[in-house]
């Protein structure tokens, strides 16, 4: 670990000097330079917190994922290896990252769906429906997302109401409950939010009149959207899709809480091969190999989309 | 009213253009038609009650101020808007809640709403591949177009790598591709500069006539108006004030706000009297033909180039009933013609004199004598 801080200090001061570097006349550098460690300075804290409680962490995972499970559930780190991503080959493993990629997939398709006509309603409202409404999709925001979870639980269970109903309406009782079908519509309450935010961002940007000019030329209403509205939002569709597809992949708290026992999805593994199975090196490597689909997911965002958040 | 039937090459539009030309159909025929936004109490009059036609052929401006209903107006006819009451024909054909995508206009939109996402030769030939045409005419045809408005090598560049001007061209080639019926244009010079605004004006009227294709043209630019249309309507609040060509509206305004609205123009207050004659608000009485009853309220407008200036009591004979004595205020020397304020004891009149070498120059506290022609004023009602 100690080998990191001088790592990232050498990191920072290559930044400093790039700037340096600029043809500007002597006084304006050294101006530069200087509001450049003031900035430093103020970014200082929060530079320390990532560091410490999130990078840190962080490359801990990643070298347990080489180490080796010991006899008492803790890692050998002294022989650095390989075989924990060796077992990820494993057909159950296999099994689990398809059926959370696969879950993941779903309720990002099903968010689009439901998000894309709700932003461009709120898009093209008037500034004062628009701001009602941004606040109506905030809200969830102000509970706990655990309590919000709780909730779905008992609205779903066999005695809930979504089951009274169905009943009342004479389809019988419903047992969506501990199904895939549950954690989908978990995560699709729990992640529209970070759909409905881009997509509107992306879509309020549009000029109205582009439609109009559709219109006019001669393009009826699935053509505008096609061929104007569609290519014109696609950077919030792209970050609103890896926003949601991201937390849905790792998502364990509503697998877990909507899911039951009987479906595992990725997030539970990793957590049972912790604290469970006390196999620490292979719950790493599982955590390591997330990450990096996650953070390709991101560098395409920032690649596409970026300028939409 | 009507322009030269033009040299266009499809035949089928024009011929069926040039037939019911023949039978008297008007491109645009709008009868009581008013537009209403909002509901109830809240509900705003955009268009009231107005009644227009416009010929095939003609390149009609409709010209007011910003709030006056004319882009109301022009995209009522696209489509982008329905009347709230009254009929609105294309050629004969009632259009009043027809979609855009089913009409035989296309528009110019202010600021050219072209795609960002689309090279010129896709944002020109949208409207044919909307419509279906195969791939290989539609590009043809684009081309041709992006040739007309002298872009030929610019096929494959994006919007913003275009000038203003170019912009302005590609928009008026992705309208024009269609073969539109009429050609509806809101404010297309506005983003110009204005040396390339000039240039635009000629050459958009020179590209109608060669079309015969009527052009419906908003503005708030009076001059812009003047110089390229065969007919203009003046619109304020809603309500179409005059309708008439360059000549008619300048010459013969119908009212106090049209004769202030093109040119410049002293508006001077006045009171019917009989044989002829107004009374001023100083009491003075001049020479000035009024359709309206005597002890009407009024104004005369005099243009300021009509009026003509020299040492006090030097007024022609012929003139004495059409003169005021008046003070010069102030003399601003505009090269081509010479511009003072006349201080005419109530009123301050501007006064335009041609600056010829010979002509007496004034300065400011110098007594004169204006007067003018008697055919040169022009009364409306106060």
């Amino acid at each position: 670990m100690a080998i990191l801080t001088p790592d990232l200090d050498t990191d920072l001061d290559l930044g400093s000097n790039g700037v340096a570097q600029a043809a500007t006349p002597e006084f304006e550098a050294a101006n530069e330079r200087q509001r450049r460690r003031l900035g430093l300075l103020i970014a200082m804290p929060a530079y320390l917190y990532l560091v410490i409680f999130f990078t840190i962490p962080l490359l801990t995972v990643v070298i347990y994922s080489f180490g080796t499970r010991d006899r008492f559930g803790g890692a050998d780190l002294t022989r650095f290896n390989l075989d924990s991503y060796r077992e990820l080959g494993d057909e159950l493993i296999r099994t689990i990252l398809l059926r959370s990629a696969g879950l993941a997939i779903i309720t990002t398709v099903i968010c689009l769906l439901v998000s894309y006509p709700f932003a461009y309603y709120m898009a093209t409202r008037s500034e004062t429906v628009r701001n009602v409404m941004l606040v109506f999709v905030m809200i969830p925001f102000w509970t706990n997302f655990l309590v919000r979870n709780y909730a779905w639980y008992v609205i779903l269970g066999t005695d809930g109401p979504f089951s009274r109903f169905t009943e009342f309406i004479g389809l019988g009782p419903t047992r969506i409950l501990f199904t895939q079908v549950a954690v989908v519509l978990g995560l699709v309450y729990g992640y529209l939010p970070f759909m409905i935010l881009p997509l509107y961002a992306a879509i309020e940007r549009i000029d109205g009149r582009l439609m109009e000019a559709s219109r006019d030329l001669y393009a009826n209403g699935w053509q505008s959207f096609r061929h104007v509205l569609w290519p014109l939002s696609l950077p919030g569709v792209v970050a609103g899709s890896i926003l949601v597809f991201i937390p849905s992949l790792g998502a364990y708290v509503t697998p877990q809480i909507l899911g039951g026992a009987k479906t595992t999805l990725l997030g539970s593994y990793i957590v049972t091969q912790f604290l469970t199975a006390r196999n620490l090196p292979f719950g790493s490597a599982l955590s390591t190999v997330l990450m990096i689909i996650m953070l390709t997911a991101t560098i395409v965002y920032f690649r596409k989309g970026g300028r939409t958040l | 009213m009507t322009g030269t039937s033009g040299s266009v090459t499809s035949t089928s539009p024009a011929s069926d253009r040039a037939a019911r030309a023949e039978a008297g159909v008007d491109a645009v025929s709008i009868s009581g038609v008013t537009k209403r936004f909002g509901t109830g109490e809240h509900s705003v009059i955009a268009v009231d009650n107005i009644d227009l036609n416009i010929a095939d052929g003609e390149f009609f401006a409709m010209l007011g101020p910003s709030g006056c209903g004319k882009t109301t107006t022009l995209r009522m006819i696209a489509g982008l808007e329905f009347p709230t009451e009254g009929s609105l024909k294309i050629f004969g054909d009632e259009v009043g809640t027809l979609p855009p995508n089913k009409r035989p206009v296309n528009t110019v939109f202010q600021n050219y709403a072209l795609f960002p996402h689309m090279s010129v030769i896709d944002n020109v030939s949208f409207g044919l591949r909307m419509r279906k045409v195969d791939k290989a005419t539609a590009s043809k045809k684009a081309r041709e177009l992006i040739d007309l408005v002298q872009l030929s090598g610019m096929e494959n560049r994006k919007p913003a790598q275009l000038s203003g001007g170019q912009q302005q061209r590609v928009a008026l080639a992705r309208a024009l591709v269609n073969q539109p019926k009429v050609l509806l244009l809101d404010e297309p010079l506005g983003a110009l500069d204005l040396k390339l605004r000039q240039e635009m004006q000629l050459e958009l009227k020179s590209l109608q006539r060669e079309l015969g294709v009527s052009f419906v043209f908003v503005t708030h630019d009076q001059e812009e108006a003047l110089t390229m249309s065969d007919r203009i309507a003046v619109m304020q609040d809603g309500r179409l004030l005059q309708v008439g060509t360059a000549e008619d509206l300048y010459e013969r305004p119908g009212n106090r706000f049209v004769a202030d609205f093109i040119g410049q123009t002293n508006l001077i207050d006045a009171t019917v009297s009989a044989d002829d004659m107004i009374v001023l608000a100083n009491g003075s009485r001049v020479r000035a033909k009024a359709d309206h009853p005597v002890g009407t309220k009024v104004a005369m407008s005099l243009r300021p180039e009509a009026i003509s200036i020299g040492a006090r009591g030097s007024v022609p004979t012929e003139h004495q009933a059409e003169s005021l004595d008046g003070v010069v205020s102030t003399a601003t020397y505009l090269g081509h013609a010479i511009d003072y304020h006349v201080n005419v004891d109530w009123i301050d009149l501007e006064v335009r004199a041609p600056a010829v070498t010979s002509s007496r120059r004034f300065t400011p506290g110098d007594e004169v004598s204006v007067w003018w022609d008697r055919h040169s004023n022009w009364v409306v009602s106060g």
